[in-house]
């Protein structure tokens, strides 16, 4: 097993739930945690405030489905941060998280001195980072005025500072969308959303919220194959693709601005979980989970962005009580709960399906399952197929987009390596 | 009027390895770049590939300073912190045609003088580089890598150190031969100098043009590259080249690991009509990916983290079929002007060499006297991510901003971003930053860390934020306060 490698000069901390990242996934899973009886929950952030990328997030729509009301972001994570002070629990602010390992330890960094934090779980919620425009490999010159979306908003709303003001916006991810609207109000020239798929990608109500209402116009099956400008960006050359996103020829237009911003998708992070051996979902981009949201290595849980990235907070917070539920149970009865040896059914995302949450199940019983389709479809049904036998089968009524759709599914008795398919039938 | 004895022209890896050999002697020394830090140009854009010397043409330049600047490359590594790695080099041959290619090759390193070349089949390769496809290689164990940037950064400011004077964002508009000095003229005022080094690059001849008429041009060509994340650095351990590809003058696509632990696919070659045009385009991405698989099958397109590329300097047509040596030559029309010319690959490799011969050419003319203080260490640049767990305390200990991450792709702290801000050039760019300490290098390239450098500009440095730029004087990052 391997050893953080430091053992002299550490500050040694002992806790029953660590939880790593005080985004809304982080405040969310410890306050659950600390609730079901753990005693010592701590939250680490490497940033010199609580909340993640809330704080900046000012516009509403934070906590419709969760709690019937629409706040801001900051007034979301407010109402957690009270809750989590007047619990006790320990945020440990400007501590970066350098290394976990299998015997849930914790090796981190402050301005006071190098540490180690042994807990009985961790809770991963490091969130997820943009895609870059290296990600995406888009050519042209390398100029100043490039921005991911949330890097602009940050210091829009952050740091009032305006990046630019004539936009073009790359992507037409939820950020992307709530960046067009809000450069706009600071009187910028929003002069369109490129998306390369037929169809938006953000929520169906950002795309009237944010674009619609403000007459900024959204280029579907389009995208950018060129960025000029030697010093600051000057212009973009754009195309339309054909159904294999493939740009077609002599459809290139120009548009010039002074800054483009990418919301072309986010990457959930998880160096930490990859370094320590966690099994990570090509999919999803975050860790295999068992309906506790447990990760493969035992005493390990995740959740928010970092274990899928989620549409709303709403969704993600709900996901994460459980996460901090059952660390608090693992914290309690030690190391057995949760611990079976085998994962005894592996569920996999079949036809039509892109990912699926959990990915592996350990009870029978009523399972909340997590999917998003490859591409949007309307009146579909879902079948769930334990060994090629059906044993549920959903209607969807709405999905006329990827989002993020929840199935409660009954599992029966099974026999142990069994398979769990779930298909999209049209 | 300032008067110096030497000014050298061009902030890249020549200027600054002349202005770092001849700050060993009593000399009044200044360098004007025009960007607004050194290696702002062919120098940071490169493979980083400290050269064996089996590519150049037997008793050319090329081939002695190639050879001689790897062997200088050991002490100067180690005097200047600067990270290296002989990690050596396999040249591939993927069919018996291209083997007797690989015959040539060595051939030409043992004329070279290039030790311990060596032919060997698939499953040697194979065993130390099992990714690798093909059917035998020469291993050419002298090749080795380094940072392109921090070594130009590292001989710069070592020279500073020394006394050097450095001007950034310094353009030479016209320079005039008086008697026995030359009269400088730029954007920062007139400047007097008994010497002129032309180490301007690509911009070579604009500098010659001052003066007399240039019996050459500049034939820019340019090399794609891509970069992959550090996840991928298991890929390969050494330079992985195929063979050169002769007509075109240049090594061909390879895949070359980076001290940091990214992999390098790199460079295409293309010539074009301008001196500045680093776009990167979608053609030679896709023939890097393509490229890059037939010799690594599994380098995915995911993989990528960013573009970019980099001119090279030729001073010889593309049709041209002889040795397109480096010229090195003090005029005959206008002695004391003393030009480096076409210094295209292996020039990185050849730098410390060539700063030796400009030496050697200017004590042809003055005598030199060595300062016997010559500060030859210069260490400015500690990372936090090299230190032992006890460094590491220590550090926090003695400054805490040393436990203060602001980079978490690179780990980068906050003690780094304001040394490297506190630099001895005065460059306050965000890729000076960059450069030096590796904040905004990783794979969120910049996403996370930008507003905490920006803040610490702001707070440590009194800077007006909205005025930072991204590299040169017109890439502002921003265009002002959202509202008065």
């Amino acid at each position: 097993m391997e050893k953080l490698g430091c053992e002299k000069k550490l500050i040694n901390v002992t806790n029953d739930v660590s939880v790593i990242g005080s985004g809304p996934a982080g405040i969310v899973a410890g306050i659950s945690a600390r609730e079901f009886g753990a005693k010592k929950v701590i939250i680490i952030d490497r940033n010199n405030w609580i909340g993640g990328i809330l704080p900046q997030c000012i516009h509403d729509g934070f906590g419709i489905e969760e709690m019937g009301i629409s706040l801001t972001g900051p007034e979301y994570i407010d109402k957690y941060v009270e809750k989590a002070k007047n619990l006790g629990i320990t945020v440990m602010k400007e501590t970066t998280v350098l290394k976990i390992n299998n015997e849930l330890e914790i090796f981190a960094v402050s301005r006071k001195g190098l540490m180690k934090i042994k807990s009985k779980s961790i809770i991963l919620a490091m969130g997820c980072r943009e895609k870059t425009r290296g990600n995406l490999i888009i050519p042209g010159d390398r100029p100043s005025g490039i921005y991911t979306a949330g890097l602009a908003q940050t210091f829009i709303n952050l740091y009032n500072i305006m990046p630019g003001k004539n936009i073009v916006i790359l992507g037409s991810g939820d950020v992307g969308l709530i960046m067009a609207r809000r450069l706009k109000i600071e009187g910028a020239n929003v002069k369109g959303v490129i998306e390369i798929l037929p169809y938006p990608n953000g929520l169906p109500r950002n795309v009237v919220q944010c674009l619609k209402d403000y007459n900024i116009p959204l280029l579907l099956s389009h995208t950018i194959t060129s960025i000029e400008g030697k010093d600051r960006i000057n212009k973009v050359i754009i195309s339309k693709v054909d159904k294999n996103k493939k740009p077609i020829p002599d459809t290139e237009k120009i548009i010039k601005c002074d800054t483009l911003l990418l919301s072309v998708g986010l990457i959930p992070e998880n160096e930490i979980s990859r370094n320590a051996g966690i099994i990570l979902d090509d999919s999803t981009g975050g860790p295999l989970v068992n309906q506790y949201y447990r990760t493969t290595i035992p005493g390990i849980y995740a959740c928010g962005n970092c274990l899928q990235v989620y549409d709303t907070v709403d969704l993600l917070s709900i996901h994460a009580k459980i996460a901090g539920k059952q660390s608090a149970k693992n914290a309690i009865k030690g190391k057995n709960h949760n611990n079976y040896a085998e994962k005894n059914i592996i569920v996999k995302p079949g036809t039509g399906i892109k990912y699926i949450i959990p990915q592996m199940i350990n009870k029978t019983g009523i399972i909340d399952f997590s999917f998003r389709l490859e591409k949007p479809n309307k009146f579909s049904k879902i079948s769930f197929e334990l060994n090629k036998n059906e044993i549920f089968r959903g209607n969807l009524k709405y999905s006329n987009s990827t989002g993020i759709i929840n199935m409660k599914v009954k599992i029966p008795n099974y026999s142990p390596k069994s398979i769990l398919e779930v298909i999209l039938n049209e | 009027m300032r008067k110096f004895q030497i000014a050298i022209i061009g902030g890249g890896v020549i200027g600054s390895a002349i202005a770092r050999e001849l700050s060993k002697y009593f000399l009044d020394i200044i360098v004007f770049e025009k960007g607004s830090d050194v290696a702002s140009s062919t120098s940071k854009a490169n493979s980083g590939v400290i050269h064996s010397g089996i590519n150049s043409p037997p008793k050319s330049l090329k081939a002695r300073f190639c050879v001689e600047g790897n062997r200088i490359f050991h002490q100067l590594a180690k005097e200047l912190s600067v990270p290296i790695k002989w990690t050596g080099k396999y040249v591939i041959a993927k069919n018996e045609e291209e083997e007797k290619e690989l015959v040539k090759l060595k051939d030409i390193g043992i004329k070279n003088k290039v030790m311990g070349l060596r032919l060997i089949e698939t499953d040697e390769v194979n065993f130390n580089e099992p990714n690798i496809k093909c059917k035998s290689a020469l291993w050419v164990p002298s090749a080795g890598i380094t940072l392109p940037y921090q070594l130009t950064i590292a001989l710069a400011e070592n020279s500073v150190m020394n006394g050097v004077k450095f001007l950034l964002e310094t353009i030479v508009i016209d320079i005039k031969k008086n008697n026995n000095y030359f009269e400088i003229k730029t954007n920062k005022g007139i400047f007097k100098s008994d010497f002129i080094i032309n180490a301007a690059g690509l911009n070579c001849i604009d500098i010659v043009k001052m003066l007399e008429e240039p019996d050459f041009r500049v034939y820019p060509c340019r090399g794609e590259y891509l970069v992959l994340d550090k996840k991928y650095a298991f890929l390969i351990k050494s330079l992985i080249y195929q063979i050169p590809q002769e007509k075109f003058g240049f090594l061909g696509v390879h895949i070359t690991p980076t001290v940091d632990g990214n992999i390098l696919l790199g460079p295409t070659s293309e010539y074009i009509a301008e001196i500045n045009d680093t776009r990167t385009t979608k053609q030679k991405i896709n023939i890097l990916l393509k490229e890059a698989k037939e010799i690594i099958p599994i380098i995915k397109d995911k993989a990528v983290i960013n573009a970019y590329s980099g001119i090279r300097c030729k001073i010889y047509p593309p049709e041209y079929d002889g040795i397109s040596d480096f010229r090195i030559e003090n005029s005959r029309v206008n002695p004391g002007l003393i030009n480096l010319l076409g210094i295209e690959s292996p020039g990185l490799t050849a730098a410390p060499a060539i700063a030796k011969e400009v030496v050697k050419i200017i004590s042809k003319n003055i005598v030199l006297s060595k300062k016997t203080k010559f500060v030859s260490k210069y260490d400015k640049y500690i990372k936090f991510s090299d230190m032992t767990n006890e460094r590491k305390s220590k550090m926090i200990n003695k400054n805490a901003s040393w436990g203060r991450i602001i980079c978490r792709c690179e780990n980068v702290t906050e003690a780094e971003v304001i040394n490297a801000l506190s630099n001895p050039l005065g460059a306050k760019t965000l890729s000076s930053i960059k450069y030096r300490c590796r904040a905004g290098m990783g794979r969120c390239q910049g996403g996370f860390c930008t507003q905490h450098i920006v803040r610490i500009m702001g707070e440590e440095f009194n800077l007006d934020i909205t005025k930072i730029n991204l590299k040169s004087n017109k890439s502002n990052l921003f265009i002002g306060k959202t509202r008065v």
